[in-house]
This record gives structure tokens, C-alpha cells and sequence, in this order.
């Protein structure tokens, strides 16, 4: 019954100030629009302005409309579309708590070494592993996790940036 | 240096002075008194005390309606400001320029809960176009001429500047409001040229073109107005307005086919139906004007002129959107068109005149005005007739009247109609009076309300009364709400539920207790010479009319009806409501 409804990944570039990440998300939410995942952290050398990465899924008139809704955002600087802009590289990073002893701990170590995670704490009974790479990575090495004690994940949601030399 | 740095509260008096404000509606209270205090002794800002907060932004909305400034409004923080919510989400949806000034505790205090404290910021931000909490005396200068920026440029809004107690009290450096450009808000005046030769090129060729104008209009000037009027006679096509945009085209015109939509003109509705272009003109396709949304105007290109991009494409797709100032992209319009030298089809214009001469036969605001009580549509046409050449200014509040002054008014020029469209607030119209006659001290001002609506703000006469302020309150008294009782009638099986009010009060001693004047007919002999004593009065006065209660407002769309099936009065087939179309409000 639902159009079709897409993913896209949005860049946000808002002035560091208080309440501005508070004024995105009460916009999604008094929308109805979905937030699959949402970063955010100062990026220029002032500490003057924020980027916020969204992550959302919605009909092409919806996305649209997120798009326009968030470009007439008083502390709004640019808004970028990069999953229609061009070529993206999209990262995610997770922080993933496994605990077990025996074959399942050995186990957990082997897959880790075929996702490239890093082992970033130890202690006799459990790892923390640091993994980075697109979602469905991720998805995947927590699904694995799962049978061998996982206990807690810890993730950022993505980061996105598009290819090339060029700014947003 | 420290002799130039003034007081927080000389800083907000000084930018409210340099920005031109001279009347401020507002309520005083604990965190405000330093302004109140900067207020006391000056002459340059005149200070209107309300007796609700809410009926302050309502003014200051009436106020920034009809003169095209910013209204400006002063409370106090805890529920000074909630009281305001209702006014600035009103302003938010009928895109209103106003300053909300708050009141907010000392700074320290923030976050415990103090005496008065509420989350202003946090509470209007989703109800204002932007808001600011100021941290620093140092910054308040720059963040009052930004929020006067914000609210008038774009697409109009409300404002909330919330300010701490102690922020009032410090001190700190002025700099006046020049500025060379915000460092991020910067809306789109001009539209896309190409865009524009596009839409003249589709404008052109179009057998059954259409006018559907709105607010946007009236927001962008009396210019625009004037611009929208040279076009349309360019073009000799025909126009319907919003509720919102009457006035920027004249009602009494030809080409005018009345106001679109819910309560719409038949002719209007049906040909909004059946266009071939429509040139969509500062209006946003609100669903009160398009009916079941699958079923709107399939038959026509449709060219939208807007300056909020996210107008665009938002109900209904368009085929040339214009993202700029409605007046900017008029001029250059009908630039084109004259440069282009173009005409629309002679013998497809006539035929298009001549199915709406058709639709006009039906004579959708017809009505049958009895011997025994009067009604609505009677007192409405009355007034019309007493306000004609007088350049009078109307206010309504929220229902069946509103419908009614929208239907039976004629409209002459912009900026002479305030009415609450978005948000439909009850309560709207006398406190929007209230402010009007403030802008406008010599002219008339009507405040068409009904009961129900009346008694929301009612409080706001005591302001008419101290400030001599000579609003005609016009109230059309049915002893229901009205609006509410129509939709029981026609969607509920009759089952009047709670829309009844068992005991309203004697207006006349209601009046007389406030120290206004009162009027008062309860027959339809007693409405011509109700109104003529009302336009009479030199003081403030409520003339009030008993209407007949079983009148309902047609014609109209009936929820989840498409915008072609109107009914046009009592003896037409009584709507079939579907449960999806009585789900929708």
C-alpha cells in the first residue's frame, strides 16, 4: 500500500549553537519524517559550525520536503543530498562488547580478524570490539556476535561525505 | 567604553525605537520589570496593556496584518509566554510578522524549576519561525535586529526573543540594525527567470488558464497586489482566492470568481476542476482549498509562485515551481509577457468565460431571508452595504460567521481582512480589532464574530475600553457553535453533542459592565438600522443579532469529498460521508 520509499543519506551544515540539533530533530519528529540515524559533532576550526549526518528513509516527496524543511531552518547553512549528489563514501563505527570463554571466545577473535576489527579492550572473560565500515557491515559482524555472548553495542550511526575535491 | 554600554532592557526599548516599532502590545509580570521599568519613562513606543497574553500576539497580529510592519509583543517568562503559544502558532501558520518578547528568570536560575520559569525556548520552538534565548547582554542588540530580519524576510513568522532577568539588568554595548547580509538566512527573492519564460510560454497557450492566489500576496505588498491585478487583466483569465488572500484582487471585479475551497464559490471550486493552467500565486494548496487530495484539479499544468521552497511540491505536485517574492516574480512576469507580446487564445477564452457564466447561474451564496429571524447571510450583506466606500478593516473570529464574511464581504484592497486561516483560532477576531484600530485609529474596524468565539477573548474589551479604541463588534448570536453544530448535523446523525452552551450571558449587560455601548436586534427589520447605529457609534460597541440557529454554511466541500462535488444548500442531496472522509477534520 506504501509508495516506495527510499534511503538517503542527508549532510546538514548548521551553526554551532544551542538548541540547533534540538530544532532538526523536533522537525523530524513534528513531521513524521523517520530518522534511521542521525551523527553530529563540530567540524571547522572556530567551533562555529556543526555537521549533522541523517540518515532517512521516506517516498521521493518526502525526502524532498525533508530537504526543503531543513534548508528554511533559520541556523541552516546548506543542505546536501548525498545519496542523489554523487558518488559518497558512508562510514559507521561500532563498539562491540562480546563475553564467553572457550571455542565461542576463540571464535568471536577469528571473525573479528576477518571483519577487520580491532580488539580495543581485553579482560579474561570478554573483548570490546572496535569496528568500522558501512551499516551492513556492521549488521552483519553483530549478527555473528549474537551466538558467541554478545553483551552491549555501542554504535555512531553514519558519517558521510561525498568524493572529489569538492566542498558540500 | 563603559559609557556607551547601556542596560539590557535601554538595549531592547533602543532596537524596538530603531527598528520603528511604535506600539507594543504586552502584560507585565516579575521577570519583565526591568523592560517595563525602561518603558516608563519615554514617549517613543506606545505601550497597549492587554488582559491576556494571547490576546497580545492576536494584536499584534492584527496590527502587522494591516499595516505590513511587525507587530511586537512584551511578556513575562512561565505563563505569560505559554499563554502566547496559541497567538504565535497562529502567526506560524498564517505567516504573520511578529516579536515575542519573553520574560525569562536570571539566568542562574534556569533549570530549577524557579517561580515563572517554563522552557520558553524549548516550547515555541516548533510554534515560531525561530526563537533565541539571549546568554549575553553583549549579543542582544545584534539578536533583536536579527529577529526583526528573521520575521519579515522569507516567508513571515513569529519571532521569540526570551530574555533572562539578569540579562535586562547588565549592561553591554548597542549597535544599531544595519547589517550587510545574515550569515545563513538568506531566502530567495527573485525567481529563476527561465522558470518564469516557461510558465509565460505554458500561460500562453493555455485554453482555460486559472488564477488561484493566496496570502503570499498580501505578505509581499500592496505592489504585488497591484501587479497581480495589471496581469490578470493581461491575460483576461479568471481568479479565486484563498481565505487568506482576499482583498488583493478586488471581489467586486469580473474576472474575480470568489473565495476557493471548503466554503468556496461553486464557480470557483469547478473551475479550479477544470483548468487547464493553474497559475498558483502565493497560495500553498492548504487541504481546506483542495478537497480529497487524488482527486484535486487533474486536469491542469500548474505553475507555483512561493517563497518557502517547502510550499513546493508539499500536497500537490506542480509542474513550474517559482521559489521567490510574489511580487518580484509578478513584475518580471508580466515583463515577459509584454516583451513576448502574448495573447491567449480569443475563441478557447470565450468558451472558458462561457462555461463559467454556467457556473455562475447557480448562484451558489443564495439564501432566503424570512420574516421571522434573520440571517446570517442578511446581516452580512447588510454590513457590506454600510462598510462600501469606507474603506473599513474586518476581523473575524473562528466558524460559520468567518465563512460567511468571507462569502457575503467585498473586498477592495489588501491588507483590509484579518481573519485566523490556518490554525482557525476562536478567540482570533477581537484582540486582532484591537490592534488594527491601533495601526489604523480613524478608520472603521468590524469585528464580524459569533458567541462561542466572542467569549474566548472576551476579557480584550476592557483594552477597547481603556484605550477608547472604537471597534464595532458585530456578533452573530445562534446560541451554538455554529461551525461545530453543522458538522453534528451533517456528520453525526444530528447529535448536537456539548455544542450547546445552556447559559450565555446577557451581552448588553456585558457591554454595559465593561463601559461599552451595546445594540441589539432579534428580528430582520431591526438589522439595517442595527448596523447604521453600529457604524455610528463613536466608542467601542457590540451590536448583537440573533440568527436563525438551524442556518448552515454552504455551499461546501464535505470532508473527504472531492473539490467538484459541492453542496450547494439544504435541499441538495445531503452528503454520503464515507468513514475515511468522517476521520478527517
Amino acid at each position: 500500500m506504501d509508495k516506495m520509499t527510499e534511503r538517503h543519506t542527508i549532510g546538514v551544515l548548521v551553526d554551532n549553537e544551542a538548541g540547533v540539533l534540538a530544532r532538526v530533530v523536533g522537525l523530524f519528529s513534528g513531521r513524521g519524517y523517520n530518522i534511521d540515524s542521525l551523527t553530529v559533532a563540530v567540524v571547522d576550526q572556530n567551533d562555529d559550525q556543526s555537521r549533522i549526518t541523517i540518515v532517512t528513509t521516506g517516498t521521493p516527496q518526502v525526502i524532498e520536503q525533508i530537504k526543503a524543511q531543513l534548508g528554511r531552518l533559520v541556523p541552516v547553512h546548506g543542505v546536501t543530498d548525498l545519496t542523489v549528489e554523487g558518488p559518497h563514501v558512508e562510514r559507521e563505527m561500532a563498539l562491540v562488547k562480546v563475553a564467553g570463554s572457550g571455542e565461542t571466545r576463540v571464535e568471536s577473535l577469528r571473525i573479528a580478524d576477518i571483519f577487520r576489527a580491532r580488539v580495543v579492550d581485553s579482560t579474561i572473560t570478554s573483548f570490546v570490539f572496535e569496528i568500522t565500515g558501512s551499516t551492513d557491515k556492521i549488521n552483519s559482524f553483530v549478527g555473528l556476535m549474537r551466538p558467541l555472548g554478545l553483551v552491549d553495542v555501542s554504535r555512531t550511526g553514519v558519517v558521510a561525505i561525498s568524493r572529489g575535491d569538492k566542498p558540500m | 567604553m563603559a559609557s556607551a554600554e547601556l542596560t539590557g532592557a535601554e538595549i531592547v526599548l533602543k532596537s524596538l525605537v530603531d527598528q520603528g516599532v511604535k506600539v507594543v502590545f504586552g502584560y507585565p509580570g516579575g521577570s519583565v520589570l526591568p523592560i517595563y521599568d525602561a518603558f516608563f519613562e519615554q514617549n517613543k513606543i506606545k505601550h497597549v496593556l492587554v488582559r491576556h497574553e494571547q490576546g497580545a500576539v492576536h494584536a499584534a497580529e492584527g496590527y502587522a496584518r494591516s499595516t505590513g510592519k511587525p507587530g511586537v509583543v512584551l511578556v513575562t517568562s512561565g505563563p505569560g509566554a505559554t499563554n502566547a503559544v496559541t497567538g504565535l502558532t497562529d502567526a506560524l501558520m498564517d505567516s504573520i510578522p511578529v516579536i515575542c518578547l519573553t520574560g525569562q528568570v536570571p539566568s542562574h536560575l534556569i533549570g530549577t524549576d524557579a517561580f515563572q520559569e517554563a522552557d520558553t525556548v524549548g516550547i515555541t520552538r516548533p510554534c515560531t519561525k525561530h526563537n533565541y534565548l539571549v546568554k549575553d547582554t553583549a549579543d542582544l542588540a545584534r539578536i533583536m535586529h536579527d529577529a526583526f530580519y528573521v520575521a519579515t524576510n522569507g516567508r513571515p513568522g513569529p519571532v521569540v526573543v526570551d530574555l533572562p532577568k539578569d540579562i535586562m539588568i547588565n549592561t553591554g554595548p548597542y549597535v544599531g540594525p544595519k547589517r550587510a547580509q545574515h550569515s545563513s538566512y538568506k531566502p530567495q527573492v527573485k525567481g529563476n527567470l527561465a522558470a518564469i519564460k516557461e510558465a509565460v510560454e505554458l500561460i500562453a497557450g493555455a485554453k482555460k488558464p486559472l488564477f488561484y492566489t493566496g496570502g503570499g500576496v498580501i505578505n509581499s505588498g500592496p505592489g504585488a497586489s497591484t501587479l497581480l491585478r495589471e496581469f490578470v487583466r493581461q491575460t483576461s483569465a479568471p481568479i479565486t482566492s484563498t481565505l487568506m488572500g482576499l482583498g488583493a484582487f478586488p471581489s467586486t471585479d469580473e474576472s474575480f470568481l470568489g473565495m476557493v475551497g471548503m466554503h468556496g464559490n461553486y464557480e470557483a471550486n469547478l473551475a479550479m476542476a477544470e483548468c487547464d493552467v493553474m497559475i498558483c500565486v502565493g497560495a500553498r494548496f492548504d487541504d481546506r482549498v483542495t478537497g480529497r487530495l487524488d482527486a484535486f484539479a487533474k486536469k491542469s499544468k500548474k505553475i507555483h509562485i512561493d517563497i518557502d521552497p517547502s510550499s513546493i511540491n508539499k500536497n500537490v505536485p506542480v509542474d513550474i515551481p517559482i521559489v521567490g517574492d510574489v511580487g518580484h516574480v509578478l513584475e518580471d512576469m508580466i515583463k515577459v509577457w509584454k516583451s513576448t507580446a502574448r495573447k491567449l487564445d480569443k475563441k478557447a477564452n470565450d468558451s472558458w468565460w462561457a462555461s463559467i457564466a454556467k457556473w455562475r447561474e447557480k448562484d451558489c451564496l443564495k439564501y432566503f431571508q424570512g420574516k421571522d429571524i434573520a440571517k446570517p447571510q442578511y446581516v452580512l450583506e447588510t454590513l457590506q452595504k454600510a462598510v462600501d466606500g469606507k474603506d473599513a478593516y474586518v476581523t473575524t473570529d473562528v466558524g460559520q460567521h468567518q465563512m460567511w464574511a468571507a462569502q457575503y464581504l467585498k473586498f477592495q484592497d489588501p491588507n483590509r481582512w484579518m481573519t485566523s486561516g490556518g490554525l482557525g483560532t476562536m478567540g482570533y477576531g477581537l484582540p486582532a480589532a484591537i490592534g488594527v484600530q491601533m495601526a489604523h485609529p480613524k478608520s472603521p474596524v468590524v469585528c464580524v464574530t459569533g458567541e462561542a468565539s466572542f467569549m474566548m477573548n472576551i476579557q480584550e474589551l476592557s483594552t477597547a475600553v481603556q484605550y477608547r479604541l472604537p471597534v464595532k463588534i458585530l456578533l452573530l448570536n445562534n446560541r451554538y457553535m455554529g461551525m461545530v453544530r453543522q458538522w453534528q448535523e451533517l456528520l453525526h446523525g444530528n447529535r448536537y453533542s456539548e455544542s450547546y452552551m445552556e447559559s450565555l450571558p446577557d451581552f448588553a449587560k456585558v457591554a454595559d459592565a465593561f463601559g461599552l455601548d451595546s445594540l441589539f436586534a432579534d428580528h430582520p427589520d431591526q438589522v439595517e438600522n442595527l448596523i447604521a447605529d453600529m457604524m455610528a457609534c463613536e466608542g467601542p460597541v457590540i451590536a448583537e443579532v440573533m440568527i436563525d440557529q438551524k442556518e448552515n454554511c454552504f455551499p461546501m466541500i464535505p470532508s473527504g469529498a472531492a473539490h467538484y462535488e459541492m453542496i450547494l444548500g439544504p435541499n441538495d442531496d445531503q452528503p454520503t460521508v464515507s468513514a475515511k472522509g468522517a476521520a478527517l477534520v
